[in-house]
């Protein structure tokens, strides 16, 4: 159960190897979390993740999940949540694609959308579900800046987090009542492996910074953070900009 | 199953809403009903909820909301014995026993709890060292068992449901009905000495003096004063007034009892109304009238027990994001414990609207009873509090190794690895309640967040 100060006691990551959601697994176990489930497609690196995150007290397991693997969701997730409530579930996972590349292969582009939208509508239906069932708990979605508007530098990308947090914010409404929270985390650029070897955006971050304002957002039982906080109002301004003036940002 | 409905719920402090399937039955029979109708997900009672955290929801599952069953079934007035059922609060049952001149023998801070909800929680009031926590009162209860058969347990008859039912925490079935005791009373008033205390050391000493004489005694602390003040504190002790104790007019209608509550305050509080300088701007003030020292002035019960009951729904005060209350007990001898985390409040300026400090009695025989002999301090803090949590981990802590322990019934965010510490006869319950419901039937939020 997340107690008073939303602290939750189980974690569930899908998108386990995630630097965001490592971070963030690592700022809750130093708080509640004493179980956690990190689900992902590459055995190696999750077990890698988990002997990081191990801990006296703290089990960590590991589980062989793949986004783009829709019709395997309700099975391999299923199990988990039958298994023991889940507090907290961290959708983490995400693909950057290669928009230059990605524009000349359709493929390869629907390949992006698929997990990081299709992926994550059916992921999130299932853990819905279980949320409904349990009566409480939190479902953390990641999105992103790039969710607000679609940049010509990435919209394929864009787009998929827009179809996303589009989806994360009708849950949330969909859930009112049930004793579950959706959480839409909205970071701006953020230094992981994602974006290794890009140029830092103006207001970078860290993973760190990330996992304080999930921790933020499951205290106050907030359906909106941003990391960093003040990507709101700079957003707030962009969201509005003309078409014309927006293509010509450099952003 | 038209009494059931889905909803969210909190306990006082409105904070960890959960969803259940809530059903207010009637009656026995009807709660009977709810229990074998539950889903996977058991079963819980709720009194008035009135807990501050989490022990009377049931995230997912059912909750039996057992407020409807508030009938009184027998009252022998020669020796002052009440059958109850469960979902009785205590407001009512001192508006029906007051004029005979009988009073409860043990109130909490608030008059509305219900008789299933004091059993729950085995509670204590400003008597505890005179007169134990409240199942010590209870002459036996009807239990509705997880088998859906109802037993009557008595300490007599069934020590160890007895026992492990008493502080429960409603995990050992449901009661639907209770015998208690009730004490004589000549008057509806309270006779109550008040002094104010420069600091923690005068007032710890003034109540290991005073507390062997006293019924009842309480002292309220400025928890934000700081420095040579730190601890300073209003220390009110208090007797039932006799007959003789009255002036003429209340004399003529000496049981009368009529609390009055104000309006109540607006659900949609945005940021609450308790900020850090309006909590110590009540202190200030709250020490400031309490007069040097006054003697045997007369006191309202209501006004002595439940100041609190005056404003409905105070609780809204603290807005949206709810407030929690910290209650713990340290041994005698664990005196610097106590200081080290009234200093340690103090300078982290965590604002606590209400503090109070009391002495217990001997610990009573409830395997999960909170009280033992020692001081005990509840503090309230607005949940928004910077620094909050880890500060009470810290105080936890502390509290564990001094040999104390948390109160579960004000308990909102403990970690469940130090309950077996602070609760030794954790293992004996357990066993009790695998005995009496190898299925685990009854379980709540609270009970799923310590593992109990
Ligand atoms: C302003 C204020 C002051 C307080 N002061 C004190 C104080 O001085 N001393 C003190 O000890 N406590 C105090 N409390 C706490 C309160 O007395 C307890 O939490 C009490 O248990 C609340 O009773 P309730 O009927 O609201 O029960 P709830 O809060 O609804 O439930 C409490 C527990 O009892 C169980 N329970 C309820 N009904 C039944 C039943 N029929 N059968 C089995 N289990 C049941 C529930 O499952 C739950 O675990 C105070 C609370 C407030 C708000
Ligand atoms: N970094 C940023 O600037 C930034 C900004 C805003 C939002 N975000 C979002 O934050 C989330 C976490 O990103 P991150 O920065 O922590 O990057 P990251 O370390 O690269 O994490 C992304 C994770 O997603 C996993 N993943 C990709 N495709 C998957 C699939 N089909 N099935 C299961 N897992 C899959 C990856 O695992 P593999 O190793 O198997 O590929 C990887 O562990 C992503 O959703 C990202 O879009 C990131």
């Amino acid at each position: 159960m997340k107690n008073a100060l939303g602290a939750p006691q189980s974690l569930l990551v899908l998108g386990g190897a995630s630097d965001i959601a490592l971070a963030t697994a690592r700022a809750l176990i130093a708080d509640r979390t004493r179980r956690v489930i990190l689900a992902g497609r590459s055995p190696e690196a999750l077990e890698r993740a988990a002997e990081g995150l191990r801990a006296p007290g703290v089990t960590v397991e590991t589980l062989e999940f793949d986004a783009a693997d829709v019709d395997g969701h309700e099975k391999v997730l299923g199990e988990v949540y039958a298994a023991a409530d889940i507090d907290c579930t961290l959708l983490a996972f995400g693909t950057l694609g290669d928009q230059a590349h990605d524009e000349a292969h359709p493929v390869d582009a629907a390949r992006v959308a698929h997990v990081n939208y299709v992926g994550a509508v059916s992921a999130g239906l299932v853990a819905a579900a279980a949320l409904r069932r349990q009566g409480h708990g939190s479902l953390v979605v990641l999105s992103s800046v790039a969710a607000e508007r679609a940049r010509r530098s990435n919209f394929v990308y864009g787009s998929s987090k827009a179809g996303l947090d589009a989806f994360a914010q009708g849950l949330g409404d969909a859930l009112h009542g049930s004793g579950a929270q959706v959480l839409v985390v909205r970071p701006g650029f953020v230094h992981t492996k994602m974006t290794a070897g890009l140029p830092a955006a103006p207001l970078a971050t860290t993973p760190e910074a990330v996992a304080e304002a999930v921790q933020r957002g499951l205290r106050t039982g907030a359906h909106t953070v941003w990391a960093p906080g003040a990507l709101r109002y700079v957003m707030a301004g962009l969201r509005h900009l003309p078409r014309p003036v927006f293509r010509r940002l450099n952003i | 199953m038209s009494d059931v409905r889905t909803r969210a719920l909190t306990g006082w402090g409105r904070t960890s809403p959960t969803t259940a399937r809530v059903a207010a039955p009637r009656n026995p029979a009807e709660v009977h009903e709810r229990l074998i109708g539950r889903t996977d997900r058991g079963v819980i009672a709720r009194g008035l909820g009135r807990s501050y955290g989490d022990p009377a929801q049931n995230a997912g599952g059912t909750v039996i909301d057992m407020t409807g069953l508030d009938r009184v079934l027998d009252l022998d007035l020669e020796r002052g014995l009440v059958t109850c059922q469960a979902g009785l609060s205590l407001h009512r049952l001192m508006e029906l026993v007051l004029p005979f001149g009988w009073f409860v023998p043990v109130t909490p801070g608030t008059r509305h709890v219900t008789i299933g909800g004091a059993i729950g929680s085995d509670i204590h009031g400003k008597n505890h060292h005179a007169d134990g926590a409240f199942a010590q009162h209870v002459e036996r209860f009807e239990l509705l068992q997880a088998d859906g058969t109802v037993r009557q347990v008595s300490p007599e008859s069934d020590p160890e449901t007895f026992w492990a039912t008493a502080g429960g925490m409603g995990l050992t079935g449901i009661v639907l009905s209770a015998v208690l005791r009730l004490i004589p009373v000549e008057t509806a008033w309270m006779k109550v000495d008040v002094a104010r205390c420069a600091d923690l050391d005068d007032v710890m000493a003034r109540m290991a003096d005073g507390d062997a004489s006293r019924r009842y005694s309480v002292a309220w602390l400025d928890c934000l004063a700081t420095g040579a003040s730190l601890g300073r504190s209003v220390l009110e002790c208090g007797e039932h007034a006799a007959l003789a104790d009255l002036p003429a007019r209340p004399a003529r209608d000496p049981l009368r009892f009529r609390p009055r509550t104000l309006g109540g305050v607006p659900s949609a509080l945005p940021g609450g109304l308790l900020g850090r300088h309006s909590i110590a701007l009540f202190n200030e003030t709250w020490y400031r009238k309490a007069p040097r020292r006054k003697d045997g002035h007369l006191k309202t019960i209501a006004g002595f027990f439940h100041p609190l009951d005056g404003v409905r729904d105070w609780n809204r005060m603290y807005g949206p994001a709810g407030f929690l209350q910290y209650q713990f007990v340290v041994p005698f001898g664990a005196e610097r414990t106590l200081r080290r985390i009234v200093e340690s409040i103090s300078a982290a300026g965590a604002p606590s609207f209400l503090t109070v400090l009391k002495r217990f009695g001997p610990g009573d025989p409830g395997h999960l009873s909170f009280p033992i002999e020692g001081w005990t301090l509840a503090l309230d803090f607005p949940a928004a509090t910077p620094g909050l949590a880890a500060l009470l981990d810290g105080f936890d802590r502390q509290v564990a190794e001094a040999g104390g322990r948390v109160y579960l019934a004000k308990d909102s965010r403990m970690a469940p690895d130090l309950v077996p510490h602070m609760y030794p006869r954790l293992a004996e319950f357990r066993q009790a309640r695998s005995t009496l419901d190898p299925d685990g039937v009854f379980v709540s939020d609270l009970a799923r967040r310590l593992a109990l």
